[in-house]
């Protein structure tokens, strides 16, 4: 169970971690801890794990780094391999994908904090303003768990919600707003190949925007699942979250989130290589609508990760 | 590991809900945040926390601990593993008039009751005094840790600036003047006068008598939170409020937390007699008593007669880490920063310019392992964006030093920046930065300035672009 580490989610992945080794343990598994750090490699050899649970969020744990240290020892591991998680950890490798397949994402500008400081990238900002309209959403470009996204409600907030988005990642992207519902479609892969699970609305409760405390506290987001959405949008938006698994190349399991707009029309934000599995989180919420109970979930995610092995080494 | 040893199964999402339609209201607003788990990245070795509160408990002999609890156990171990009364043991009040007496104030231990730590007092006092809705005044910024308990009991605080005089005494009767015309009830007046936490200020002489005068106008109580009080590094102490009052509208709380030792959670509430009796029975519901253990650990101690040598040692060891603190915030800090001079305690409040969100400056300081507490803590009204809590007392003096400096590249990254895409300023190299910067004149002395309200400073060009 490889959990913590140093990312600034290290308190949802330890509580992710937590109740995934419960699980694992009720399956029969013996269960080693370890809270990623420098050791983790001696550790890994030390250990010699059949296979590695990876219950880790942000930089090193979802964007490739650990995924790609198990591929050189050997040791499998549940989730998308290491070019899934690079292109989903990047929003903005992930909405260039989007588009480049036609598939629907709100428009974006994206910008490295280079381009500021030397090229006078700037200057393009009223164009990039008038092309976008108000409010304008600024996120960084690699960081998970909304941390960073800040509203701009005018051009005077551009600026500091950018350098507020820079404090995250050396990139950052302009994203048209787009008001509406917000949902989340797990895709989890199963005997009959990948299959979208009933679909997740989370529901601010008080603010305009749910921000990084209310997405995992019960109580300020209410989660609605099956979201009551007509069978025609439930239907379109599942089809969305499967293109967009494939298109990034996800194994066993991501989760794509998405809005729909008032007018019916839907686009994709993002997609996270290793949703939360904390008592909050999404994944697990669509699993159990689905009729798979937590511990079954977790049983086919690490069965997933045996068999790219297998298929690896065969 | 048996599967019999193992915890019943955790909740399941349909389990989530059911515990969510239990709730009470008020855990609507008792939530962790988000600030709280990037504090937990703080807590690794590497990382340069000046975000904590913690005394340095590294100071204290342990030659005395042993010596203390040896000395209990050989004496008095039925006593000490026994029940107490509820307000406290009669010895550990006579400690408690001790230092009160330290700090210029006469009580009678009838009016004493001991705590579990100074934050059960505030607690306490809020469960006695306030209803749903009811309003509490607080400084603005105030206590941090006071924030969750005022959201648990639903007061409806309101924050009151303050300056490098402390409270805004006129901002507060205006405030009182407006709360009587909207017919909004108001409780008590929630303040730390003396180096203040976060904000490191001290209430002048002319503002206590001006708070006490009015409370006693308006028969309103107030919580006078001293828990730094002893913790001074220059200048004469100023009485406290409660010295003022004499105890009339003024309660007190005390704690041994910083003189002594958070760890045996002591602390106490002069109130009175009516309202202690309320909040007699508040303790009942919540504890019960509090450790008799800790208040025997206090009362050996205190017999030895040395304590207040050891507060003395105490200021010591953090009047050279706060000037540590201020000379590094001198070098390192920007022009456009502003921060407290405090003469005791152990914070110092900074202020940067206002698009700068120190949430997001504080995940960019942890990739460079140094930690501060966002100001947004403070405040329940979403100020102090732009504010950040730096505690001196738990760090020896390089790695204040150290610390402060790598706040200020951080700081300096930002500025640059945001010069940057405004057009104010053309692109610098981190070359040119460190240049600039050596041309500084370090002995230009700390920019002490008033701890003002966010609408008040001056607006950055740029906004109209």
């Amino acid at each position: 169970m490889l959990k913590g580490g140093r990312s600034l989610e290290r308190q949802v992945s330890l509580r992710s971690g937590a109740r995934v080794s419960d699980a694992l343990e009720r399956l029969g598994h013996e269960v080693v801890g370890l809270d990623v750090g420098p050791d983790l490699i001696a550790r890994l050899r030390e250990e010699r794990p059949e296979v590695a649970f990876v219950a880790l969020y942000g930089r090193d744990g979802e964007d490739g780094t650990i995924q790609e240290l198990l591929e050189i020892l050997g040791v499998p591991y549940t989730g998308s391999g290491v070019l899934a998680c690079s292109r989903m950890m990047d929003k903005v490798m992930t909405k260039h994908l989007l588009q480049a397949a036609a598939l629907p994402t709100p428009d974006f500008f994206a910008f490295t904090q280079t381009a500021f400081r030397e090229l006078g990238a700037a200057d393009t900002l009223p164009d990039i303003e008038r092309r976008l309209d108000f409010p304008i959403v600024v996120k960084p470009s690699r960081q998970g768990s909304a941390l960073g996204i800040k509203f701009a409600r005018s051009a005077a907030d551009v600026p500091g919600a950018l350098v507020s988005a820079f404090s995250y990642d050396e990139r950052v992207l302009l994203e048209r707003h787009v008001a509406g519902r917000d949902l989340a479609v797990s895709v989890l892969d199963g005997p009959e190949g990948p299959r979208a699970l009933p679909i997740v609305e989370a529901v601010p409760r008080d603010e305009d925007f749910y921000d990084f405390e209310a997405r995992y506290e019960i109580g300020r987001t209410t989660f609605v699942c099956p979201a009551e959405l007509s069978p025609g949008v439930a239907e379109r938006a599942q089809g969305l979250a499967l293109s967009t698994y494939e298109l990034l190349g996800c194994y066993g399991f991501a989760r794509v989130d998405l809005m729909l707009a008032p007018d019916g029309e839907l686009t994709v934000l993002e997609a996270n290589a290793i949703p939360g599995l904390t008592d909050t989180s999404l994944l697990p919420q669509a699993a159990e609508a689905a009729g798979i109970p937590f511990d079954e979930m977790v049983a086919r995610i690490v069965e997933l990760a045996l068999e790219r092995s297998a298929a690896t080494v065969g | 590991m048996t599967p019999s040893s193992k915890p019943p199964s955790r909740s399941t999402s349909r389990d989530l809900e059911r515990y969510a339609g239990l709730f009470a209201a008020r855990t609507r607003v008792m939530t962790s945040s988000a600030m709280r788990d990037m504090m937990a990245v703080t807590a690794r070795p590497e990382v340069i926390s000046l975000a904590g509160g913690l005394p340095d408990t590294s100071t204290f002999p342990p030659a005395t601990l042993a010596a203390v609890t040896a000395r209990i156990a050989q004496e008095s171990s039925a006593k000490a593993l026994q029940y107490g009364p509820t307000d406290g043991l009669p010895e550990t009040k006579d400690c408690i008039a001790e230092v009160m007496q330290a700090e210029g104030m006469r009580v009678d231990t009838d009016d004493v009751l001991v705590t579990t730590g100074g934050q059960q007092v505030i607690d306490l006092v809020v469960k006695t005094l306030v209803d749903p809705g009811d309003v509490v005044i607080a400084e603005g910024p105030t206590y941090p840790g006071a924030v969750p308990t005022f959201n648990a009991y639903q007061a409806d605080v309101v924050q009151i600036d303050m300056d490098s005089e402390g409270m805004r005494v006129d901002l507060l009767e205006e405030t009182i003047d407006s709360l009587e015309r909207e017919g909004r009830r108001l409780k008590f007046i929630y303040t730390v006068p003396t180096f203040q936490n976060p904000g490191g200020a001290t209430m002048s002489l002319a503002r206590r008598r001006r708070l006490v005068e009015i409370a006693n106008e308006r028969e309103l109580l107030v919580l006078e939170d001293n828990p730094y009080g002893m913790l001074r590094y220059e200048g004469e102490p100023l009485p406290p409020l409660y010295a003022l009052d004499g105890g009339v509208y003024v309660m007190y709380l005390g704690t041994f937390s910083k003189i002594l030792s958070p760890g045996i959670r002591l602390g106490w509430v002069v109130a009175p007699p009516p309202v202690l009796e309320k909040i007699n029975v508040g303790k009942q519901g919540a504890d019960l008593c509090t450790s008799t253990l800790s208040q025997l650990m206090v009362q050996a101690y205190f017999e030895r007669g040395d304590w207040q040598e050891y507060v003395g040692a105490l200021t010591e060891v953090y009047r050279p880490r706060r000037d540590a603190m201020l000379e590094a915030l001198a070098e390192f800090f920007p022009a456009q920063a502003e921060w407290t001079r405090p003469a005791g305690g152990m914070f110092v409040w900074a202020t940067l310019p206002d698009y700068i969100d120190t949430t997001d400056l504080l995940a960019r300081a942890l990739r460079d392992n140094v930690a501060f507490v966002p100001g947004q803590g403070a405040f329940l009204d979403g100020r102090g964006r732009s504010s950040m809590r730096l505690n001196f007392s738990a760090s020896g003096e390089d790695r204040i030093r150290e610390g402060i400096r790598r706040i200020g590249l951080v700081i300096d990254e930002q500025m640059a920046l945001y010069g940057t895409l405004t057009g104010e300023m053309k692109a610098l190299s981190p070359e040119e930065i460190e240049a600039a910067r050596e041309a500084d004149d370090p002995e230009e002395g700390a920019r002490v300035v008033e701890l003002r309200r966010r609408s008040e400073a001056p607006r950055r060009a740029g906004g109209d672009r």
